[in-house]
């Protein structure tokens, strides 16, 4: 299997051996000397079952002395001979088995070996997380929510350690591995029919490429999503049919882009990815008129480019433009307030710090609130470490790569239509937008709704297929009924049709086998739903108000003509 | 010559030398087998398995295989003896001893197959 094991049963060889040898020479020194009887009367000894019985407490120090006639001066020497030899001997060789069985690469082995065999025996579709920091500590959380099997590798062993302090209702195979190895990830179910998917998030650009390369010619079929930080590994990237990168830079300029010219997209985007269940956030209102960047790097320059795109009036402050080409800004870190006046922070109305320095980041909003206390602050943060100084800033916004990431990588995982349904509704109107949020809040409540796709396909929803058989007009409004009462709605809103695209369906709209429908709502009404795409019993009540019969017996009553066909019967 | 192999070899053969030697003689005559043959035979066994741990060839399974079966046997049969002579009071009568001979005479076969396997590998090595 792996040469450290054979290494280790190796290394046991002297051990064992000594052991067996004292022992054996003990046990048949021990039959062989005379011993006493009661009398004084000489015997021939202990026999070979006795003299092993002997040895063996005496090696292992349990000292019973329990053996019924007294020693012989001969038996007495002997015995003081094996004491001194089996008691080291056994000491030195269990000490050395034991060292053994602790020794790092030893326990190494048996970690992967455990590992492999608990992914070998998933049985549920399942995604290969590599890189769990903060972002795959945000998308296995919220994977295992929204019951999603993963697998997870890390380079580092305290987070692959942390793993087992955090909550999951799914036992998530960990393995502390270098991802830019392929057996690696292959030993991650690569190559397991179960696997669903390869997610790349390190903060290596180079280990997401190597995964995203093994993955690829590997399994071509299977989606890869990478994290991609710079520009040109994004590139690299998608020429080899990478499914999905995620630039957490450039998804933050769009973001800020967004909530520039639509606010209410951006809060419906916002809801929709957000972790269920936790409070809704706040609608983000940057104003417009003249913004000051400082840093133009790698973050600086997607703001840039998105901001501009807006058409907004940018000042840039960078403190060396030669290497982040930046030719046309003001020479400095932001950090001074002589810089920001020379910028025109008196007529601003935004502030973006964003170089990669935290206590600097911090230093030139600290000192821009000194100098204008209404401006509105991005704020990028780098470390997580920092983030008690960051809330304690409160900032409009406040950047973080890993939150980034996370959500765009978990709306594409967990619901592919969700990202369709967001490339139309940026063809509707922001007012369209506004709408759907009060109704959301309105049905749902104030905490992050649950969103889910529904596939009428046989598997998934077999009472929708076994109706369908019986020639049941079904429509999106039997899906929407509530199982307890058909009178009453479930809080859930429909929000896309999945074959033709159509947002907000009517709930007159009739079901075909195959459809697939994006809905949000609640958890429970999640759950409801399923009851009636499982249970044809429960379908008929919401479709028809009517209970059906059960047993074949209730049924034969139902069909025989003098009962009434509204009859309700249990 | 390799100082290991010479250690490894003559455990293997020993190994079974020392099991013929308790095996032969009439089925269930106890002159004809003696304990501490039997004893011999356990101890040089035990070492003969260990001594196999850590191979990693094919053939290294094979003889570590052999070398487990052949200890199950054996020490199945001191068991035998253990029980007969001193936990019942059946003592070493013939069907007894029948039943410990037949089973060092299994072990014996796995130790030949263990030699032969050796005397395989020795060949196949100086080709």
């Amino acid at each position: 299997m792996h040469s450290v094991l054979f290494l280790v049963l190796r290394r046991m060889r002297l051990p064992l051996i000594l052991l067996i040898s004292s022992y054996a020479v003990s046990i048949l020194g021990m039959s062989l000397v005379p011993g006493v009887d009661g009398n004084g009367n000489p015997t021939p000894g202990m026999s070979l079952f006795h003299a092993f019985y002997f040895v063996s407490y005496t090696a292992t120090t349990i000292g019973f002395g329990e053996i019924p006639t007294v020693f012989s001066e001969a038996q007495r020497a002997w015995a003081l001979v094996t004491i001194y030899m089996t008691v080291l001997v056994w000491l030195y060789s269990i000490g050395t088995i034991l060292a053994l069985l602790q020794d790092p690469a030893f326990r190494r082995v048996i970690k992967s070996s455990t590992f492999e065999r608990a992914v070998r025996r998933l049985r549920q579709p399942f995604y290969i997380i590599c890189g769990c920091g903060e972002t795959g500590g945000l998308l296995m959380q919220a994977l295992d929510n929204r019951n999603q099997q993963a697998v997870v590798l890390d380079i580092d062993p305290e987070r692959i350690g942390e793993l087992d302090l955090g909550q999951y209702h799914f036992d998530i195979p960990a393995l502390t591995a270098d991802v830019r190895l392929p057996e690696n990830i292959v030993a991650a179910g690569l190559n397991h029919p179960s696997c669903a998917g390869v997610i790349a998030l390190t903060n290596d650009d180079q280990a997401n490429l190597a995964v995203a390369v093994a993955a690829k010619l590997l399994r071509p079929e299977l989606p890869v999503l990478c994290r991609a930080d710079r520009l040109e590994t994004a590139g690299n990237m998608a020429s080899f049919g990478t499914e999905e990168i995620v630039n957490a830079f450039e998804a933050f300029g769009e973001h800020l882009a967004m909530a520039l010219h639509s606010p209410g997209q951006h809060l419906l985007y916002d809801w929709l990815t957000d972790i269920p269940g936790q409070p809704l956030s706040e609608p983000l209102r940057p104003p417009r008129g003249k913004w000051i960047i400082c840093g133009y790097g790698r973050f600086g320059k997607a703001v840039v480019r998105n901001l501009r795109r807006e058409g907004i009036e940018l000042v840039i402050i960078e403190a060396d433009p030669a290497t982040t080409d930046c030719d046309d800004c003001i020479i400095g870190s932001g950090t001074e307030a002589h810089t920001l006046i020379e910028a025109g922070i008196k007529n601003a109305v935004g502030i973006v710090a964003g170089t990669d320095n935290d206590v600097n980041n911090l230093s030139i909003v600290m000192t821009a609130r000194e100098l204008e206390p209404e401006l509105f602050m991005v704020l990028r943060q780098n470390r997580h470490a920092n983030a008690p100084l960051f809330q304690r800033f409160g900032a409009a916004v406040t950047m973080q790569s890993a939150d980034i990431v996370g959500h765009e990588f978990l709306s594409l995982l967990t619901t592919p239509l969700l990202s369709r349904f967001f490339v139309r509704c940026k063809e509707r109107p922001d007012d369209w937008a506004n709408e759907l949020l009060s109704r959301i809040a309105a049905v749902i409540g104030d905490t992050v709704p649950e969103v889910w796709d529904v596939e009428l396909s046989r598997e998934n929803a077999v009472a929708i297929r076994q109706a369908m058989d019986l020639d049941m007009e079904l429509t999106l409004h039997d899906l929407i009924r509530d199982p307890r009462d058909r009178d009453a709605y479930l809080p859930c809103i429909p929000l896309m049709l999945g074959n033709s695209e159509a947002l907000l369906p009517d709930l007159e709209t009739p079901l075909f086998p195959g459809d697939r429908i994006l809905f949000c709502g609640d958890k429970d009404a999640r759950g409801r739903q399923v009851l009636a795409l499982r249970n044809l019993k429960v379908l008929n009540y919401l479709h028809s108000g009517t209970d059906s019969p059960g047993g074949w017996f209730w049924q034969w009553l139902a069909r025989r003509p003098q009962s009434s066909p509204g009859s309700r019967l249990h | 010559m390799n100082l290991e192999k010479v250690v490894f070899g003559f455990f293997i053969i020993l190994a079974m030398t020392l099991n013929f030697g308790f095996v032969i003689g009439e089925l269930d005559n106890v002159a004809h087998h003696h304990v501490y043959e039997l004893f011999a035979v356990v101890v040089v066994n035990l070492i003969a398995t260990v001594l196999k741990f850590g191979e990693r060839t094919q053939i290294g399974a094979i003889h570590l295989a052999t070398s487990f079966v052949a200890d199950l046997q054996l020490i199945a049969a001191a068991a035998v003896w253990a029980v007969a002579v001193h936990i019942t009071d059946t003592g070493l009568t013939p069907p007894v001893m029948a039943s410990i001979v037949s089973l060092a005479a299994g072990a014996l076969m796995a130790n030949v197959l263990s030699v032969i396997i050796l005397i395989i590998e020795t060949v196949l090595f100086h080709r």
